[in-house]
């Protein structure tokens, strides 16, 4: 099959994969470790583990973006300021 | 034995797929677009995030977001008001029912090009109705060439078009009132006002959250009308973020910078209609705790 069109590269296949692999991992700890009941944290709405993956990866993505406008590219500091942020929301949203 | 069936996942298969194609497919192929550049022939140049920063940067693009923002805060501020008003107007019962929800249906049946074309014509101040009225009246309007002119005529537009989508779902709401609410408001001297606080506006929340989301979104990513009436214009005055990409990726063939705006424009709507969703339907759980609270003292 000719994917050409699409014009794939690895960073973005990386970036897919990644994300591919994130939504799985939450799929494996539910089935090892239920408990993905929603539950009221400090921005007072109920979320889920689902949620709450779905709240990192969109403030992941706008961190990223307001580091680009701001400080330009590389992004690997943006990257550990989404991996505090995703603990953070993991913990207490 | 376990409680559950997981092979009921299979039934999410073909949605799955479907979604795969219309959706996840595209919008993968647009991330791949925005980190490379094209001159066409399926050749492609890495520059990393080069167009990210060129759009992040572009004064372009900050003038056309914030014209689609106004123009949608806009239109949720006229729309969902007076598409309340109207349903609370509506008849319940009798054949002035079905005439009222053919009549609000009209609007929604006409496709987007063709409402565009109506009021294009309809606005003209050499032979439309209302251009040719309004100038009779002396009047100085020219939508054409007059700002606040074009945005008053797409405004006016997307009112009459739209607004009867918030009519039919805000009366769908309102007719699943049972009666006994009705006549308990009676019984307790409610006012009109009252009634429509406590009992009305509560129970139309759930469609009113859809009602918003889908006039956001729509709004949002309005593109037809607004290219048919104005084309953008006058000068930029009402190019919003649809018609600029659209300039981009097809008039300039910017593949690149087009696939990182659109990927920008995508993650403002789902941020937005995110926070829309979560605010409201959390509103609607505090209420119901509320009233399990209440009922249990």
């Amino acid at each position: 099959m000719d994917l050409t069109w699409m014009g794939w590269t690895t960073p973005t296949a990386v970036f897919f994969v990644v994300i591919g692999g994130l939504i799985a991992l939450m799929c494996i700890w539910e089935a090892v470790s239920p408990g993905g009941h929603p539950r009221k944290g400090i921005l007072q709405f109920e979320t889920t583990r689902g949620d709450r993956l779905f709240v990192t990866l969109l403030g992941s993505a706008f961190i990223n973006l307001a580091w680009l406008a701001w400080f330009g590219s590389p992004l690997w500091w943006a990257l550990v300021v989404c991996a505090v942020f995703a603990l953070l929301v993991f913990l207490f949203v | 034995m376990k409680p559950w069936n997981n092979k009921a996942w299979f039934f999410v298969l073909p949605v799955l797929l479907l979604v795969a194609f219309s959706a996840i497919i595209p919008l993968m192929t647009v991330v791949n677009y925005s980190v490379q550049d094209s001159f066409g022939n399926n050749e492609f140049y890495w520059v990393g995030l080069e167009w990210f920063q060129e759009v992040l940067a572009s004064e372009r693009f900050h003038n056309s977001l914030m014209r689609n923002l106004l123009f949608s805060g806009i239109i949720l501020l006229i729309e969902i008001p007076l598409g309340i008003a109207v349903a609370l107007a509506m008849p319940r019962r009798g054949w002035g029912v079905s005439v009222c929800l053919v009549l609000m249906a009209l609007p929604l049946l006409i496709p987007w090009n063709v409402v565009g074309t109506i009021w294009q014509v309809f606005a003209r101040v050499d032979i439309g109705l209302l251009g040719h009225t309004l100038a009779a009246l002396g009047v100085d309007y020219n939508y054409t060439q007059d700002t606040f002119d074009a945005w008053v005529t797409l405004i006016a537009m997307d009112v009459w078009h739209w607004t009867s989508l918030v009519v039919l779902l805000c009366y769908s709401g309102l007719v699943s009132i049972p009666d006994a609410y009705y006549q308990a408001a009676r019984i307790d001297g409610a006012s009109r006002w009252a009634v429509f606080r406590y009992i009305q506006l509560p129970k139309m929340r759930r469609v009113l959250v859809i009602a918003v989301l889908l006039r956001f979104m729509d709004s949002f990513m309005i593109y037809t009308e607004p290219f048919v009436v104005t084309g953008g214009g006058p000068g930029n005055a009402t190019t919003f973020l649809s018609i600029d990409l659209v300039q981009m990726a097809i008039g300039q063939f910017d593949l690149g910078p087009a696939a990182a705006m659109s990927l920008i424009y995508f993650l403002i709507i789902l941020v937005i209609s995110w926070v829309f969703y979560t605010v409201m339907t959390q509103q609607d759980n505090d209420s119901v705790t509320d009233g399990r609270q209440g009922g249990g003292q």
